[in-house]
């Protein structure tokens, strides 16, 4: 009897205890959150420290400058974009434009950790705060800009989607790729546009899908399949590590738009627009025609107000983002502007050289356009 | 009465080489016919192999990246250190050697004289140097261990303890870039490197979870039971790549927002968890081969369940079953190479990077080759370990 | 007086075994829930500051994607469930494909390890140590890109006798293409199944009456040809028009096409479950006690006839348990298919975790997914194991 009585209060107290903290469940964002569960489940969750999703402003700028380097996700597979040598650096497009960010924050270009993401798991690892800023030749779209948690930064190479081929087959144009086989990387718009394009041109086809750019050229190569699609960028940057570059020829059909730029998640404003005016940086740097050889002297005589602002001489802009005045400056000496970064991965002295097309500043017929800074 | 010398010894067949055959390779029809097939199979499969291998196939892909095989993208001016806690290991092994398996002369041998075979492999001459060193760490300690047997015992097992955070810190490193040990990131650990590590992490951490799991399945209280079970065949329901793929991508969303974890810890975990399913089945059928009656004296002694079950069942169980223990082991070595799907640069993983060079391309075949042979001869060297280990402690015999 | 002695003899409720153990459980269960709601909210949380909302209605939408081989028709214009589907059929048909065929050859491995010729002993014993001690992983890698990606390519394709076409790009074999009368004909297989379960179980019936024994497996088989011939010939058109692989253009065409990627992960699997299989069908046949044999023997059975009729029966006892956890392995073995590219449910999971950016919810099916798959096999092999147990007085 004493034992039932003693079991009974226990289990009462239990219930009461638990139902005193009742109804306190947070919702995040305002969404009623029905719980069709008992009470137990209602009640432990206030109980806990609730991790109510921060202000968001700030917080990513606050990590980055307490942790002391910026986590960079960036390819290693892709020469002139990112691509890590034998030695174990980073070089490439990509990767210059994380060392200008970290240039802006710290001052010093070389703070700044390179992580090598898939196509795959590029997305998860911005959305779990694994990495800072993704700079991976990611396509900017609708899509992604919404149901993936990601904010695309300013575009800052314009490309489009090609094809391809080894010069021995005599195919010149996609619709002699006919009951063919396309290598294509998964996790890509590449691999939406390629079934697009197809299905509209009447072209039926078999695609071979590989996980990352290393065993969709591999199998490219072996002849698993008689073409190879992705960006054009992609394809030139690939071609230089093939056994025989001239072997194989780039169709010249372009199949879509793709606009590559850095991107960063969801939820704080400040950091996007740290990484954004980086990239305006850049456009500026090349449009005032500052190089990291003449910007300490253009910095001390300067008279164009516009560059005195970029350069930190005048106003407060830096600190309106959070950085130092020098922002910029740091940017332009420690990195370059758009054209040194340019001409230092894809230019004409290097293997993987593209003729800059759009990816000229709007004076020249291009597509680069700074906005004013004030 | 029969004289002893007027008995005819019994006939014995003569045995000779022609008689052999005749029984055992072309005993009827069938037989002969299936020894030709046989014969033609394997003159075809070795001329075949060995023409590759030996004209054929590019060995400098292999030669070129041992590096990159085996340490990963580890800073070569660090690998000093590794190399010391290699050779802590083989002293280790050798004072083992010398003071528990003082007669099994073949594999006392075999192990410590392994280093100074690799030297024959293409290595450079640093690491050829390193190499001697090993050999001698080794001989040292099995000096050491004939020498002073019982007084060592305990430093031994000490030794082994800590041998694996010993090892993570030399790894890792502790001071700042121009310190004595600078802090080696975790993303530069690759290759066999990695793939040890993760073997032996797993293994460390999934065998406490395994016999918790065991035990909770075995017990009287229905919800440890339920969840026990409900975990167990989770677990082994599902695939070793999706759990990987969860800890990958769904611990980090697990946390609160601003705490990161490494992946190569997401990986551990993953393998930890995966294999403590698999072991808890294991032990699961250790405790059952108890009979009762060894409970039962252990009550009646007076000690309770839990000392029961720590001094006088697991002690027991642990070791009817450590033959499959050491299968599950080596199941969990193979299945590190998994981690490479994720993304990791472990054995498996660098190889692709190795093959993406431009010098190296399309040489899939040399360099998977190596890749087998190197888990070929790991496992193998294991499992002919845990058949010795079985005869000598007499499992299943007392 | 004794009551108060039967007072000093209760046991505290805080000492009471029976309510520690309750409490025990409560207090388990507690921390559980706690762990388990601290987890939910963190991933609320995280899914939310993205603007994700969980859920499974984004199945719906339209995958955009093509996908390299399916078993039902698939276009980019099919749902993401769709493509899902297409991955589930894939892994299934490498399942079943893998699980029969690596049943086969590990019968024979197992029975080749125990055979008193030499040569094909070592041979067994060899191929079972080889394949048992490597990583499936690197195995699989190896069998793709160094064998199957090496094969030559179209423009000069080996043709083995047959008519089987070996190239890069696949394997052709010549298969057998339905026409319009092959409905009927299926209409006509199952008439004749069921005539000849039909003669099975009067034959059986006959046998336990009289005591006599029919020939009962070649009448049912029998009658089952007889059937599936008539129909063949009686129908206007014949059900099946057998088609030659041949090289059209920048593939293959006609006959089946089996790709580099199924045939390489089919292949690899059987290959590597069968050396398992093998090993536990030998101690299966060793745990058969040498007196049933001799005991054959003196009853004038031959080899093949003992292993058929007294050796095999008992084995099975023994071997059904670990056979049944080969299968399984081998079923989730097939999830490897993401390494050699081939679309399996989970490699398609992957593809739409990617283009939807769902990871939680598609992992979670994925393993469902599994979990299913593990389910029934393990049930229909325990019902298996149930009918065949020893059945102890």
């Amino acid at each position: 009897m004493r034992k039932t009585f003693a079991i009974l209060a226990v289990l009462v107290v239990f219930s009461l205890a638990l139902a005193a903290c009742a109804g306190a469940s947070t919702a995040p964002y305002g969404e009623t959150v029905t719980v069709k569960e008992t009470v137990v489940v209602t009640v432990v969750a206030p109980a806990a420290p609730a991790v109510v999703a921060p202000a968001g402003y700030g917080v990513t700028l606050e990590t980055v400058k307490a942790r002391g380097n910026l986590i960079c996700g960036v390819n290693a597979q892709v020469p002139g974009f990112g691509y890590v040598g034998a030695d174990g650096n980073y070089s490439g497009f990509d990767v210059d434009y994380c060392r200008a960010l970290a240039a802006a924050i710290f001052g010093d270009a070389t703070k700044v950790e390179f992580r090598p993401v898939t196509a795959a798991e590029r997305f998860t690892a911005l959305q779990s705060g694994e990495i800072d800023v993704l700079s991976r030749n990611t396509t900017w779209s609708l899509v992604r800009d919404t149901e993936l948690g990601a904010n695309f930064v300013h575009t800052t190479f314009y490309d489009g989607q090609g094809m391809m081929v080894p010069t021995a087959s005599g195919i010149t144009s996609l619709e002699g790729l006919e009951g063919g086989t396309v290598c294509v990387q998964t996790g890509t718009t590449t691999e939406l546009n390629l079934a697009d394009v197809m299905a509209s041109l009447g072209v039926s086809y078999t695609p071979a899908v590989y996980e990352d750019a290393d065993s969709t050229f591999a199998a490219y190569a072996e002849g698993r399949c008689d073409a190879v699609t992705t960006d054009k960028s992609g394809l030139v940057s690939r071609r230089t590590v093939l056994a025989d570059p001239a072997a194989h020829v780039i169709l010249d059909v372009t199949m879509s738009k793709e606009p590559l730029g850095p991107v960063v998640r969801h939820g704080d404003d400040q950091w996007f627009d740290i990484a954004q005016w980086t990239v305006f940086a850049l456009f500026a740097g090349e449009e005032f025609d500052i190089t990291s050889a003449n910007v300490d002297s253009v910095k001390t005589s300067a008279t164009a107000p516009e560059v005195k602002r970029w350069l930190g001489v005048e106003g407060d802009l830096g600190l309106k983002l959070g950085l130092g005045n020098d922002w910029a400056y740091n940017i332009l000496k420690l990195v370059g502007n758009y054209e040194e970064v340019y001409n230092r991965n894809l230019g004409p002295e290097t293997p993987t050289y593209i003729p800059r097309g759009y990816n000229s500043q709007y004076t020249d017929g291009g597509l680069l356009y700074a906005p004013p800074a004030r | 009465m029969t004289d002893m010398n007027s008995i005819l010894p019994p006939l014995t067949e003569r045995s000779n080489i022609l008689r052999w055959l005749r029984k055992n390779l072309f005993g009827s029809w069938v037989d002969a016919l299936l020894t030709i097939l046989g014969a033609l199979v394997i003159y075809w499969a070795v001329k075949g192999l060995l023409t590759w291998a030996l004209t054929v196939a590019e060995w400098e892909v292999v030669s070129a990246n041992m590096r990159l095989l085996m340490i990963g993208q580890y800073p070569i001016e660090q690998a000093w250190r590794l190399w010391i806690a290699l050779g802590f290991l083989t002293f280790l092994m050798g004072n083992s050697l010398a003071i528990w398996a003082r007669r099994s002369y073949l594999v006392s041998i075999v192990l410590l004289a392994l280093p100074a075979l690799l030297v024959y492999l293409p290595f450079g001459d640093e690491p050829r140097k390193w190499l001697i060193i090993l050999t001698a760490s080794g001989l040292v300690g099995w000096g050491m261990g004939c020498a002073r047997p019982e007084v060592l015992k305990r430093s031994v097992i000490a030794g082994w303890v800590i041998s694996l955070p010993v090892f993570i810190l030399l790894t890792r490193g502790f001071s700042s870039a121009e310190g004595v040990m600078p802090i080696v990131g975790t993303n530069l650990w690759g290759g066999l490197l990695l793939t040890f590590l993760l073997t032996a992490v797993g293994i460390l951490f999934s065998f406490p979870l395994g016999v918790l799991l065991a035990l909770g399945r075995r017990s009287e209280l229905p919800i440890i039971r339920w969840s026990s079970v409900a975990y167990i065949e989770l677990v082994r329901g599902v695939p070793l790549i999706t759990i990987l793929f969860m800890a990958q991508l769904i611990l980090p969303l697990f946390l609160p927002a601003n705490m990161t974890i490494d992946r190569i810890l997401r990986a551990m975990v993953g393998i930890t968890l995966f294999s403590a399913a698999y072991l808890a089945e294991n032990v699961r059928g250790g405790l059952q081969a108890i009979p009762n009656g060894q409970f039962e004296a252990a009550q009646a002694l007076g000690l309770n369940g839990a000392q029961a079950m720590i001094f006088i069942i697991l002690p027991q169980a642990l070791r009817l079953i450590i033959p499959i223990l050491v299968g599950q082991f080596i199941a969990v070595f193979k299945d590190t190479a998994l981690v490479a799907i994720v993304g990791l640069l472990d054995l498996v993983g660098i190889a692709k990077s190795v093959l993406a060079q431009p010098d190296f391309l399309g040489l899939q075949r040399e360099v998977y080759a190596f890749i087998s042979l190197i888990y070929w001869v790991l496992s193998y060297g294991m499992s002919y370990l845990s058949q010795r280990l079985e005869e000598k402690l007499g499992v299943g015999k007392r | 007086m004794q009551r108060e002695a039967r007072h000093k003899t209760t046991i505290p409720f805080w000492r009471d075994e029976r309510i520690l153990k309750i409490l025990g459980q409560v207090a388990f269960v507690l921390a559980l829930l706690f762990v388990g709601s601290l987890i939910y909210q963190n991933m609320q949380a995280g899914l939310a500051k993205q603007g994700i909302a969980p859920g499974y209605n984004f199945l719906k939408g339209l995958s955009g994607f093509d996908i390299g081989e399916s078993l039902f028709p698939y276009d980019r214009n099919s749902s993401y469930w769709q493509a899902y589907l297409v991955g589930l059929l894939n892994t299934l048909s490498v399942s079943i494909v893998g699980v029969v065929l690596s049943t086969v050859f590990g019968v024979i491995l197992g029975v080749a390890r125990l055979s008193k010729n030499f040569l094909i002993n070592r041979l067994a014993a060899f191929y079972l140590e080889l394949i048992r001690n490597l990583s499936l992983l690197v195995f699989l890698i190896f069998w793709y890109l160094g064998v199957f990606l090496k094969l030559p390519k179209v423009k000069e394709a080996v043709v083995w006798p047959g008519d089987i076409i070996l190239t890069n790009r696949g394997v052709g074999i010549p298969w057998g293409l339905p026409t319009a009368s092959y409905p009927t004909f299926r209409w006509i297989l199952l008439i004749g199944l069921l005539l000849a379960i039909g003669v099975f179980l009067a034959l059986r019936a006959y046998s336990r009456r009289t005591g006599r024994a029919p020939l009962t497996t070649l009448w049912t088989i029998l009658t089952f040809i007889f059937v599936a011939l008539a129909g063949w010939f009686i129908l206007p058109e014949k059900p099946l028009t057998w088609e030659l692989p041949f090289v059209k253009g920048l593939n293959l065409s006609g006959g089946k096409i089996l790709s580099p990627e199924y045939i390489a992960l089919t292949s690899g699997l059987i290959l590597y479950t069968s050396a398992f299989i093998g090993e536990v069908v030998r101690a299966g046949i060793l745990s058969v006690s040498g007196g049933q044999v001799e005991a054959a023997r003196a009853l004038g059975l031959n080899g093949f006839q003992t292993l058929r009729l007294i050796v095999f029966p008992q084995a099975l006892r023994v071997i059904i348990p670990p056979l049944t956890s080969q299968y399984l392995n081998l079923i989730k073995n097939s999830s490897l298919a993401i390494a050699v590219g081939y679309p399996d449910v989970f490699y398609v999971s992957n593809t739409i975790q990617h283009q939807t950016g769902r990871s939680v919810e598609m992992i979670l099916l994925v393993m469902v997914t599994y979990l299913i798959f593990s389910l029934v096999t393990s049930v229909f092999m325990n019902w298996y194991n149930q009918r065949i147990k020893l059945v102890e007085r």
